[in-house]
């Protein structure tokens, strides 16, 4: 079926729309001119590779749980109810949006760190976080939390009350309405939310290198890899880099197949 | 809203021709670009102000980073007169792409040293601490010229390194000692005597047979490059020296 356009796009429009899209691609496809294809599958397979590979991975997927545990309350909170102070809070929760990952990493080295607010009390406790992978998955989850809250009160607001209102008035309780109701309806909201968390944590650095340090199998992922091998491996450094597009490319493409086009 | 795209309008033009400023310099004024080694920083802003004191209109503008930063960004384009690093190996890339005007001088040595929080939490007292497990140790990566150094130095010892991180560069191995994150810390003798009291060292015997050489040169087709030459002199000189060893540094082997 053939959609009818009522009007038309301006002509003027589409130089800056092929310059953006220039701007964009560009970079990566000079990137990948640069993969030396003989010796990438050795240069991805390596020892150190597999391991920042498999570090990222697991505590991408892991940040994006702690990301959707969090955030949906948030964003229902958010979307769904008026107090003083909301939009405040509002906008001091969406910081790390906007926030240098640098800065992230210092704020949570101050409270997590050994010498931090909450530092000492969890030393007590046996916890260390700094130089942990629960502190990659920390700094993930504070840099990614936002994405997915943004996106998740976007489509609360989107959806609207109305069945929400209905439900209730048939006797569903808040409990049994936002699990029956609310969450399938804005569902899309929440996966889109969650691919944004996940993609984010993934490429996930100033934070990590600040907050989490550097060590193999550890605290090392793939973007840190990156860093550090552009200096002692440039080939190295390219190959992984294209290994790290790759995964992004295939879980937004696979999240988006997964969605009837509207 | 017109109005309000009009203004947002106006803001971009403004933006766009403060952006362009910069690029009419039509001033006589020279500029001479510096790149130099982090570790390098003390000791060379005193002797850029000393250099200005001496040139009339002449500005020094310095760009500190890490050796292998430097270097790929000349190798790259980037327009610098004079070239600082803080091993002869990153040096030696550029030379090799014949980038460099003539063959690069030694002008200071560096050796490393243990670095611990003030009042050394942890009684380190020497390299062997570095393999107890009950220490939070932190070390520049193998890959980067400090971290090359620490590997060297620990192989000298007998000490199987087990760093709890292996940081990017130097400053950030320094950085998580003085916020105490970490008890011990493998860093440069001179960024230890800069960081003040922020920081103990603890004198590593060891550390005299792993010696790094600082090279400077003036790059190819230098913008300024009278004036490059003139740079290098003073810090090769009598005044380059006094205040290079008064930041800890060494003398060129």
């Amino acid at each position: 079926m053939t959609r009818v356009r009522a009007v038309g796009l301006p002509r003027w429009l589409l130089v800056p729309a092929a310059l953006g899209v220039t701007l964009v691609l560009l970079p990566l496809v000079a990137m990948v001119l640069r993969v030396p294809w003989t010796d990438f599958p050795a240069l991805v397979s390596g020892e150190s590779a597999q391991e920042a590979l498999w570090l990222s991975l697991r505590t991408s997927a892991l940040s994006t749980v702690l990301c959707v545990l969090l955030g949906v309350p948030m964003a229902m909170v958010l979307a769904r109810t008026s107090f003083r102070g909301q939009s405040v809070l509002r906008s001091l929760v969406l910081v790390p949006l906007v926030l240098p990952p640098v800065v992230g990493g210092i704020a949570l080295l101050y409270t997590f760190g050994r010498q931090g607010l909450l530092g000492e009390s969890l030393e007590l406790l046996g916890i260390r976080v700094a130089f942990s992978t629960a502190a990659v998955v920390l700094a993930q989850t504070f840099v990614a939390l936002p994405f997915l809250v943004l996106s998740l009160e976007g489509s609360l607001r989107t959806a609207g009350e109305r069945y929400d209102v209905v439900a209730a008035s048939l006797g569903a309780s808040p409990s049994t309405v936002f699990r029956r109701v609310t969450i399938p309806l804005t569902l899309p909201g929440l996966v889109s939310g969650a691919v944004l968390a996940f993609a984010r944590a993934l490429g996930e650095f100033g934070a990590t290198i600040t907050f989490a340090g550097s060590l193999e199998g550890v605290t090392r992922t793939l973007p840190l890899e990156v860093y550090l091998l552009r200096e002692s491996d440039p080939d190295g450094a390219v190959a992984l880099s294209l290994l790290l597009v790759v995964v992004a490319v295939v879980v937004i493409g696979a999240t988006r197949q997964g969605r009837a086009p509207r | 809203m017109p109005a309000r795209a009009r203004r947002i309008a106006g803001l971009v033009a403004a933006l766009a021709l403060l952006a362009g400023v910069p690029g009419c310099g039509a001033d006589d004024s020279r500029t001479l670009t510096v790149y130099a080694a982090a570790s390098l920083q003390a000791p060379l802003d005193e002797l850029v102000r000393d250099f200005e004191a001496g040139h009339d209109d002449v500005h020094v503008t310095v760009s500190y980073a890490g050796s292998s930063d430097l270097v790929a960004q000349i190798s790259q384009g980037a327009r610098a007169d004079v070239l600082a690093t803080a091993d002869t190996v990153t040096m030696d890339r550029l030379v090799a792409e014949d980038l460099t005007d003539g063959v690069p001088a030694v002008l200071a040595t560096n050796t490393l040293s243990l670095a611990v929080p003030p009042g050394n939490p942890a009684g380190v007292t020497g390299l062997a601490d570095l393999a107890r497990d009950d220490l939070t140790v932190v070390v520049c990566a193998p890959q980067v010229p400090c971290g090359a150094a620490a590997q060297r130095l620990a192989d000298l010892a007998g000490v199987r390194l087990a760093p709890d991180s292996e940081e990017q560069s130097v400053t950030d191995v320094l950085g998580k000692v003085t916020s105490g994150e970490a008890d011990a810390g493998l860093v440069y003798r001179t960024d230890v005597l800069a960081a003040g009291d922020r920081v103990e060292g603890v004198e590593v015997p060891e550390a005299d047979r792993v010696v790094n050489d600082y090279p400077v040169a003036v790059v190819a087709d230098a913008p300024q490059d009278r004036l490059a030459a003139d740079f290098v002199a003073l810090l090769l000189g009598d005044t380059g020296r006094r205040i290079l060893e008064r930041a800890g540094f060494g003398p060129p082997r």
